[in-house]
């Protein structure tokens, strides 16, 4: 399998030297980050086969499909409507961009003072160490930062960019153009695939997609439970192979993984003591494999319960409402859910603190951290609005900004352990 | 009983202990083998329980046999011991400083801390001081018998490092170098108290606090009446050794 895998790595025109610095580097840190951890369900096996062959076997699967004239679409946003994708026969997967590894070659390109998420993922295609990007036909980006929006420039000009318009505020003009930003995507996808996208089509995909959705908010709904069956670090991993997994298949492994907590909530088992710490973490995405928060908060005692982010309760806790087998209403109800995200790049954005603040309360959050990367400058600025409204409602928050270095590990170390005193009491 | 309190610091290491109030005290270099120097300190001493804080704690405390807290709560109930109507401590340490806030109950409330860099630290003063050739315990000094100052615009201790070496080049007398850099750091200092807020007795520990200018220039910045404790580093030592007495 090992010399298949770099066979299929250099057909991508991957470079294989620095890709095996990048897998080396991985294996420990996966099994410090998960494979420690005690009381785990069996059910994360399954994950754990999928980070052990990370670049392998999904990659295959890609390619497979590559070869009968199938389309990869790879995208880095929740804002990317994977419903289209799926219904022109085409396989979405979610780009990594959640590592240091790939930083320092990002920034022989891109200023330093730009945020982790922009430079890895820039780094993973000009260092050519993913085989997800190499394997993908077309990168889907979209606007919601301006850091991205220049660095899709770029990427432009190694390998095929769509970017897609996210508006900035929540109008009625804002929806109007965001409708027009679907339709025009289902042309670009129509064009990609040389498939005519059908009510029939895409009506099986919006179902396809939602079942994962409604297979998420089980795991969720899971984590609201006091002791909590799942750590904050598993729940987090399943939900970011649900980004490039098979759908399909995706679903059920996490149905499985559901299945078995519902036998440990029943015999009231859990993965940490009943008086840790709960956690709700809130603010710019963890892009696989960025654990570093998650890791410090659960290796200091607490648990993450909840994640407001978009690899959290932003990825999946609205459906696209099924609109029948009429298309123009089909990519209508398409476009309500995806502008229905409250994400940060939007102005106002009052919807996320009162997320927040129902989340906490549904959770059982002892706390919330409110994480945002460096130079991610609409996470960091509504933090302020988020602090005044947790304040308010007597809710203790934690505000860290970091990105994937290890360099300031200690004092954040300091930082969450006195925060964890301070709400323990 | 006896208890000990360690405070592994960035810079220094400080050690108290404790039966029915605070015996003795130390401040040591932590040099570069934090864990030696700890194991020669602690084994002139008896003590019954121990609880280790600071930038080192996770690495002294397993190999010595303490408990942990984080410098937070271990500044928080040193100045509460020392000072009972104390509610907001600010501390400037060796590579981090620190605005915590406690409530009339002495729990910590709310804090502040700088992130990653050691802008605004004892580490930046003491960089400064060995640019414009001055003991760092002469730094205070030489900044209040400055007779002007000038603006540094940089906190980040490299770009001020080069900013000063301009100044310095430009035929700039060190006093006022000194008093602007002192200026810089009250200013962050001050900015960080007022996000978290003070409130009735403000405690400045912290080796820093032995900086009469910057207790000059903090006070005058938030326009509050400071304390500064006798011996201001030990602060949260004495925390972590009456944490000691209470850990089961």
């Amino acid at each position: 399998m090992a010399n298949e895998n770099v066979r299929m790595w250099t057909e991508l025109n991957i470079d294989l030297k620095s890709h095996d610095m990048l897998m080396n580097a991985l294996g420990p840190i996966f099994q410090e980050v998960y494979l420690s951890q005690k009381n785990r369900p069996a059910g994360m096996g399954f994950y754990d086969f999928v980070v052990g062959d990370i670049h392998g076997i999904r990659v295959k699967e890609l390619r497979e499909h590559a070869k009968t004239g199938g389309k990869v679409v790879a995208t880095y946003c929740v804002f990317v409507p994977e419903e289209l994708v799926w219904a022109a026969g085409a396989i979405p997967v979610g780009l990594c961009a959640g590592t240091q590894f790939s930083v320092p070659i990002a920034e022989e390109v891109l200023p330093r003072n730009t945020c982790a998420l922009i430079k890895s993922s820039f780094g993973f295609k000009l260092g050519r160490v993913c085989p997800y990007v190499q394997a993908s036909h077309l990168i889907v980006g979209e606007t919601t930062c301006d850091g991205k929006k220049k660095m899709f420039e770029m990427l432009g000009q190694l390998q095929p960019v769509y970017v897609m318009e996210v508006p900035n505020k929540k109008t009625e003009r804002s929806r109007e153009l965001w409708h027009g930003e679907v339709l025009a995507f289902k042309d670009v996808i129509e064009q990609l695939t040389g498939t005519k996208i059908t009510a029939k089509k895409l009506g099986q995909a919006i179902d396809l997609v939602n079942k994962r959705r409604l297979a998420l908010q089980r795991l969720y709904n899971l984590c609201k439970v006091r002791p909590v069956p799942i750590s904050g670090k598993d729940a987090l991993l399943a939900t970011q192979v649900s980004f490039y997994d098979d759908a399909q298949r995706d679903t059920q492994m996490l149905n499985a993984l559901c299945d078995e907590l519902d036998k440990r909530v029943a015999a009231g088992q859990g993965v940490a003591p009943k008086n840790a710490p709960r956690i709700l973490v809130s603010g710019s995405p963890m892009a696989i494999p960025n654990w570093k928060l998650h890791h410090l908060v659960e290796s200091t005692g607490a648990v993450v319960v909840c994640e407001e982010s978009c690899t959290g309760t932003r990825f999946f806790s609205d459906l696209v409402k099924p609109a029948g087998d009429n298309l123009d209403e089909q990519l209508k109800a398409i476009a309500d859910r995806y502008m229905n995200i409250h994400c940060a790049c939007f102005t106002p954005n009052d919807e996320r603190p009162d997320d927040v603040v129902r989340l906490a309360k549904e959770y059982q959050a002892d706390g919330v951290i409110h994480y945002n990367l460096q130079f991610c400058h609409t996470y960091a600025n509504e933090a302020v609005k988020m602090a005044k409204r947790l304040e308010k409602e007597g809710i203790p928050l934690l505000r860290i900004e970091t990105d994937y270095s290890d360099e300031d590990a200690g004092q954040l170390r300091t930082r969450i352990e006195a925060f964890l005193e301070m709400i323990k009491h | 009983m006896i208890s000990v309190g360690l405070d592994v610091g960035s810079r220094t290491i400080k050690v108290a202990t404790f039966d029915t109030a605070v015996r003795d005290c130390l401040v040591t270099e932590t040099g570069a083998n934090p864990l030696r120097r700890c194991q020669e300190l602690m084994s002139g001493i008896n003590y019954d329980r121990m609880v280790v804080t600071g930038y080192g704690r996770h690495l002294v405390a397993p190999a010595l046999g303490g408990e942990i807290v984080s410098e937070i709560k271990a500044f928080a109930v040193g100045a509460r011991h020392l000072y009972p109507d104390c509610c907001t401590i600010i501390d400037i340490g060796g590579q981090d400083c620190k605005v915590i806030l406690l409530t009339d109950a002495g729990e910590v409330q709310k804090f502040e801390m700088n992130d990653r860099c050691a802008a605004g630290t004892g580490k930046f003063l003491e960089i400064m001081a060995d640019t414009l050739e001055v003991k760092i315990s002469g730094l205070g000094n030489l900044a209040l018998c400055a007779t002007r100052t000038v603006q540094i615009n940089s906190l980040c201790t490299v770009f001020a490092e080069s900013e000063v070496v301009s100044l310095i080049a430009r035929g700039e007398e060190s006093g006022a170098i000194a008093l602007g850099l002192h200026r810089a750091i009250a200013s962050r200092i001050a900015t960080m108290a007022r996000r978290v807020g003070t409130r009735k007795r403000v405690v400045f520990a912290g080796g820093a606090a032995l900086n009469p200018c910057l207790y000059r220039l903090v006070a005058e910045q938030l326009e509050v009446e400071l304390t500064v404790p006798p011996q201001p580093q030990i602060v949260g030592a004495v925390g972590a050794s009456i944490l000691a007495q209470n850990f089961h």
